[in-house]
């Protein structure tokens, strides 16, 4: 009995160490440790031994299943490694293919420029105002120091809608506004960026264009604090170490004036074409705000000073991208569209 | 204005050349254009024609032997007026003219060692040029010297800026007013102006009297020379005007022009003997007539300021003079008027007939001081160059104030506006350069302070003398100061404010952010479109607003709805062949209502070709896209259950399609519409989509809140019943809703067939309904139940069948 245990064990050992597949093994398995299994069969005839013997017996075929058995798992794990192998190789595919898109859409170039110097001045404490397009006289010049008959007014060549009524040449409008609408003439900190209007159209203006405005109004508000602005709006738009010249200018509405030059930031100031060999290109209007229009705006001016600026954004967003034609701003060619659809770090 | 360097020299010196004092100019705000040589040319003589032939190949052609000075040249030259003995102007070989280089050559075999010129080629506009010039060469009178520079005997040595000046500066607008202001850059004094001249006897005032009856004019001042020569003004009248940009005509308009260009002051003058004895200032009937110089009938309004002679207009104030007291040939009697009209009624008067260097003066200001010293200056350059007789007295109206403006300002408030720390001293040399007194304690100062004598002044007042009409309040000295100081040495600060977060409407990014998620492109279109478009896409009962004067037709009116611009956009695209057009827009829309004018933010997609549907699926664009677009942008504002797409008869706009367009409402008001443009207006399939985003937002949306989830598995099943293929599937997935009750969790569906194996006239719907309970996983025959119920529902209200 003892002998036939060890030859099963042995001949068991030995077909499931030869088994080829995993079909091979299993039939192996079932040969032996099945139901009808060979050393199940010895189990079964247990009953015909003596109660000595059947301990012993006992322990012998356990001790044979048992590393039968190892031996079957252990072959399993090889056949069931094989066919991984296997099947990671059948699946192995082109990457070099085209891929699958995902198309993104973009934002209009100037909207994205409008995102950015919202973001920058929110940071900074500034609040983001909005005003109408469909603006009066009043607010577009009367309250900017502009009575009817100024001849700053030429400077500007407005689309009228009625005599009262006009589309607003400046986001400067909103100066007022805001003025007005703080009851409580609390300090002032806002920007207004925003769709302009003035009858003109060429190569370099578009009858529609973009400003943003800038408005501050607290106690001891000074030029110095104005040129420490711009230098940090100037130079997260167009670039880091640029410089700014502070060139007299006149604006009704702010006394002094000034039209800020920024040094050129193709050729670093030494002379382009850019810059028509100046060193220095103008990018905004700014100045310490008139004391009239403080007055206007229900500020004492003997209490109260503040600057404001503005600058067109159609021009910084073309020095920005390298846009030479505004015209491709406003015709949204989708081709132009789609380049303004990544993130710009 | 056109500054003549040679004519400003006359009141101050100037030892920088023309590109660094328009430089500085510019650093001290007065921006210019272009700065330069009069005549940008070189190597230019005075030669003679000694002999002139026919060019034997050519009818125009001449071949000619110039006297040069030190040689004779062979010169070929085209001019019909090229002859022998005349005096020329010869570019030598190398000369560089604005219109290129002369180079020796042959012209059709003849050798040609220069060119013969006419003043156009020496860069001088056509409208200064004589006739020769016009159609020939220039003609030099016989006694110019040969081979002299031609440009240095015409006295044209001169450099010009053309200056692009701020509209507050009136005062430059004269040389004296130029002088001052290189005088401050440059530290110069200021040179005085020559007024004098001597009277004859005879007193004007005896025989002609001024009178004022408008408070438009502030001074008029009247003053005769007699027995005038009327002839060509001297060279350097004419060059200066020439450089100035204004046309010599002869001695006596030349002098009024070359006054005003002096002192800033414009000047006209009467033929003294078409008037009668009296003038008077006053504003004009309505439906006055005048006959102005340019020969032009003129209707008048009680808006214009008028001269008359007593009877009738003779002239509107500071535009234009009449055609009947006007200088002629023959005039022997001037009357020299020098006056100030209101500048407002000037620009107004000047915009409907002539904007010109006059009205543009009177509508910046003019320095009454001036309104006496142009009226000295003329009588005297009249005797000097029109050998006239001036007349003893004035004739006038003076209600104006020459005094200087005296504004009082301390030390600390201009260093508090600039920001800087500018010693007292420095400040008062400011006042110094500009020529402006300084009183301190009452009295004038001599600028010999030092800083510490000035230790305990806190206020000066400065005196600003008229001229400078700009300068009213303290404001404005602190610019002078910042101006002429210099404020590059400002260092730059941020405001100490209160720290707070700024604010900026976050709705309106996040929509912005959500349309380009959904692969959008943002366009910005212009709000102007034509008066039939701007109606396109609303039923909307208000006005248009139209603008008073457009610029084109296809611009002259602003839109009712984005959708028109889009259209625009589109069609560009399609003409480029940009086949796949996905757009979208935030913009404004305007309206007018009851006499009340109103803009609406609105958002609008237009979409047509193929859309990209996430990862790699493209579609063709259809309708159910923009609904989607429309769903995904009303859930993710918090709408979600809150909205439906609706038909309502009478309310679609024309120019979609009645077949495949929707309205959205929310709560049962219309806030938008979708829909494929009317094959009409565009042909291919274009889709669009616009909400009013005002109408929208208002309506509140509550924060977001987590819902609780159940614990336990939901359960699916597929439900597909047989319609009537008029039966809309919304009405369908409402009675499945109603009769699923609070079990049923989601109706997805997803599949509408027709065809092979369903009755004509019907369509087979299929859904897949979701099954859920907050407290139990649902067993097969609850849910048998509840679908049992919904087919019988179905059946009863719509005739459903259940597919098998």
């Amino acid at each position: 009995m003892e002998e036939q245990i060890s030859k099963i064990k042995r001949v068991a050992i030995e077909e499931a160490s030869k088994a080829t597949s995993a079909k091979e093994l299993d039939e192996v398995k079932v040969k032996y440790l099945g139901k009808k299994g060979e050393l199940t069969a010895i189990l079964r005839g247990m009953g015909s031994l003596s109660p000595e013997e059947r301990p012993v017996i006992g322990s012998k075929v356990n001790e044979a299943r048992e590393q039968i058995e190892r031996l079957i798992k252990e072959r399993e794990e090889e056949f069931a490694k094989q066919e991984l192998e296997r099947k990671l190789q059948e699946e192995k595919i082109d990457i070099t293919l085209p891929s699958t898109k995902v198309k993104r859409g973009s934002k209009h170039p100037l909207n994205r420029i409008i995102e950015e110097v919202e973001d920058l001045f929110v940071s900074m404490g500034y609040d983001v105002v909005t005003g109408p397009e469909l603006e009066t006289d009043e607010y577009c010049f009367e309250r900017l120091n502009l009575p009817k008959g100024h001849p700053a007014r030429d400077m500007q060549d407005s689309f009228y809608i009625t005599s009262e009524y006009l589309l607003r040449t400046q986001t400067s409008a909103v100066q007022a506004r805001t003025m007005m609408a703080n009851t409580e003439k609390t300090p002032i900190r806002v920007i207004c960026p925003g769709k302009t209007y003035r009858r003109d159209d060429d190569a370099t203006h578009s009858h529609q264009f973009s400003q943003v405005e800038g408005l501050v109004v607290d106690k001891n508000i000074s030029l110095a604090d104005l040129k420490g602005t711009l230098e940090v709006f100037v130079r997260k738009l167009l670039g880091e170490n640029l410089q700014l010249r502070f060139r007299p200018s006149y604006f009704p509405f702010t006394e002094p004036s000034y039209e800020v030059d920024v040094s050129c930031f193709k050729c670093g100031g030494k002379g382009c074409n850019l810059c028509k060999q100046t060193g220095w290109i103008e990018v905004l209007g700014s100045g310490i705000v008139h004391p009239n229009v403080l007055k206007m705006g229900g500020y004492d001016p003997e209490i109260y000073s503040g600057f404001a600026f503005g600058t067109g954004l159609d021009r910084i967003a073309m020095f920005k991208y390298g846009i030479t034609d505004i015209r491709l701003l406003y015709q949204n060619d989708v081709r132009f569209l789609n380049q303004f659809d990544r993130l710009d770090r | 204005m056109k500054l003549s360097t040679n004519f400003v020299k006359d009141y101050v010196d100037i030892d920088v050349d023309v590109k660094t004092l328009a430089e500085d100019m510019t650093r001290v705000g007065n921006e210019y254009d272009e700065a330069g040589k009069l005549v940008n040319a070189t190597k230019l003589v005075v030669g003679e024609v000694k002999e002139c032939e026919m060019h034997p190949d050519s009818d125009h052609l001449h071949i000619c032997k110039v006297d040069v000075g030190n040689e004779i040249l062979n010169i070929v030259c085209g001019a019909p007026n090229v002859r022998k003995g005349l005096k020329v102007i010869v570019a030598l070989d190398g000369a560089e003219l604005p219109g290129g280089t002369i180079k020796r050559g042959v012209i059709r075999g003849q050798e040609s060692n220069g060119m013969l010129c006419s003043m156009l080629e020496l860069g001088i506009e056509h409208k200064y040029v004589d006739e020769a010039d016009k159609t020939g060469i220039h003609e030099f009178p016989a006694d110019a010297p040969v081979g002299a520079d031609a440009i240095e005997y015409m006295q044209m040595q001169d450099d010009v800026i053309d200056f692009d000046l701020t509209a507050n500066r009136g005062d430059l607008l004269s040389i004296l007013g130029m002088a001052y202001e290189i005088g401050a850059i440059y530290d110069k004094k200021v040179r005085d102006i020559d007024l004098k001249y001597s009277e004859i006897d005879d007193d004007i005032t005896n025989s002609f009297k001024v009178e004022v009856n408008t408070e438009n004019c502030s001074i008029f001042l009247a003053k005769a020379v007699k027995d005038i020569q009327i002839g060509e003004s001297p060279t350097f009248i004419k060059n200066r005007l020439i450089a100035s940009g204004i046309r010599p005509i002869n001695n006596v308009v030349d002098i009024s022009n070359y006054v005003m260009l002096e002192t800033g002051q414009p000047l006209h003058f009467y033929d003294l003997d078409t008037l009668k004895g009296k003038i008077e200032v006053r504003m004009a009937k309505n439906g006055e007539k005048l006959i102005t110089l340019d020969n032009v009938e003129r209707t008048l309004s009680d808006e214009d300021i008028v001269i008359s002679d007593g009877e009738r207009a003779i002239g509107l104030a500071g535009v234009m003079g009449g055609l009947d007291t006007e200088i002629t040939e023959n005039t022997k009697n001037v009357l020299i008027e020098s006056a100030i009209f209101n500048g407002v009624k000037v620009r107004k008067t000047s915009k409907a007939i002539l904007r010109s260097e006059a009205s543009s003066r009177f509508e910046k200001g003019l320095d009454p001081n001036r309104t006496y010293m142009a009226m000295s200056r003329a009588c005297k350059l009249l005797q000097e160059y029109a050998a006239g007789k001036v007349l003893k007295g004035m004739a006038k109206y003076d209600n104006e104030n020459l005094e200087n403006r005296e504004i009082e300002i301390s030390f600390e408030k201009i260093n508090n506006v600039l920001g800087m720390d500018i010693p007292k001293k420095d400040v008062l040399d400011v006042f110094r350069r500009l020529a402006f007194e300084v009183i301190i304690n009452g009295n004038k100062i001599d600028y010999t302070e030092t800083e510490e004598e000035l230790k305990n002044v806190e206020k000066i007042i400065v005196s600003v003398p008229r001229r400078r009409g700009d300068i009213s309040i303290k404001e404005d000295l602190i610019e002078e100061v910042g101006r002429i100081y210099g404020v590059d040495n400002i260092v730059g600060r941020l405001p100490e404010m209160l720290l707070k977060e700024g604010s900026y409407d976050k709705v309106y990014r996040g929509i912005r952010n959500k349309m380009v998620d959904l692969g959008l492109n943002e366009t910005l279109s212009y709000i102007l479109v034509n008066d039939k478009e701007a109606k396109y896409f609303t039923k909307d009962d208000t006005e248009l607003v139209s603008l008073l004067d457009p610029m084109t037709e296809e611009r002259n009116t602003l839109r009712h709805s984005i959708l028109p611009s889009l259209l625009k956009i589109y069609e560009y695209n399609k003409a480029r062949n940009n086949k796949d057009v996905s757009i979208f827009e935030i913009g404004k829309t305007f309206y007018k209502k009851d006499e009340e004018y109103g803009e609406k933010n609105k958002l609008a997609v237009l979409a047509t070709g193929e859309f990209y549907l996430g990862v790699g699926a493209k579609k063709q664009v259809d309708f159910y896209i923009l609904k989607g677009i429309t769903e995904e942008i009303m859930d993710y504002l918090g709408y979600a259950g809150r909205y439906s797409i609706v038909i309502k008869e009478n309310q679609m706009p024309e120019e979609l399609h009645p077949g495949q367009s929707a309205l959205i409402s929310v709560n049962n008001d219309i806030i938008g519409i979708i829909g494929r443009i009317h094959p009409l207006l565009a042909k291919e399939a274009v889709y669009v989509m616009e909400i009013d985003l005002d109408k929208l937002l208002d309506k509140k949306v509550g924060k977001m809140k987590y819902k609780e989830i159940s614990r336990f598995p939901s359960v699916k099943k597929d439900l597909a019943v047989v319609v009537d293929k008029k039966v809309l599937s919304a009405d369908v997935a409402t009675l499945i809703k109603k009769a699923g009750g609070s079990s049923l969790t989601k109706i997805e569906l997803f599949d509408v067939y027709t065809g092979k194996g369903i009755e004509e006239n019907k369509k087979s719907i299929a859904y897949s309904l979701t099954f859920e309970k907050m407290d139990r996983t649902l067993t097969d025959d609850e849910i048998n139940e509840i679908l049992n119920k919904i087919i019988e529902i179905l059946e009863k209200k719509i005739g459903a069948e259940l597919r098998k």
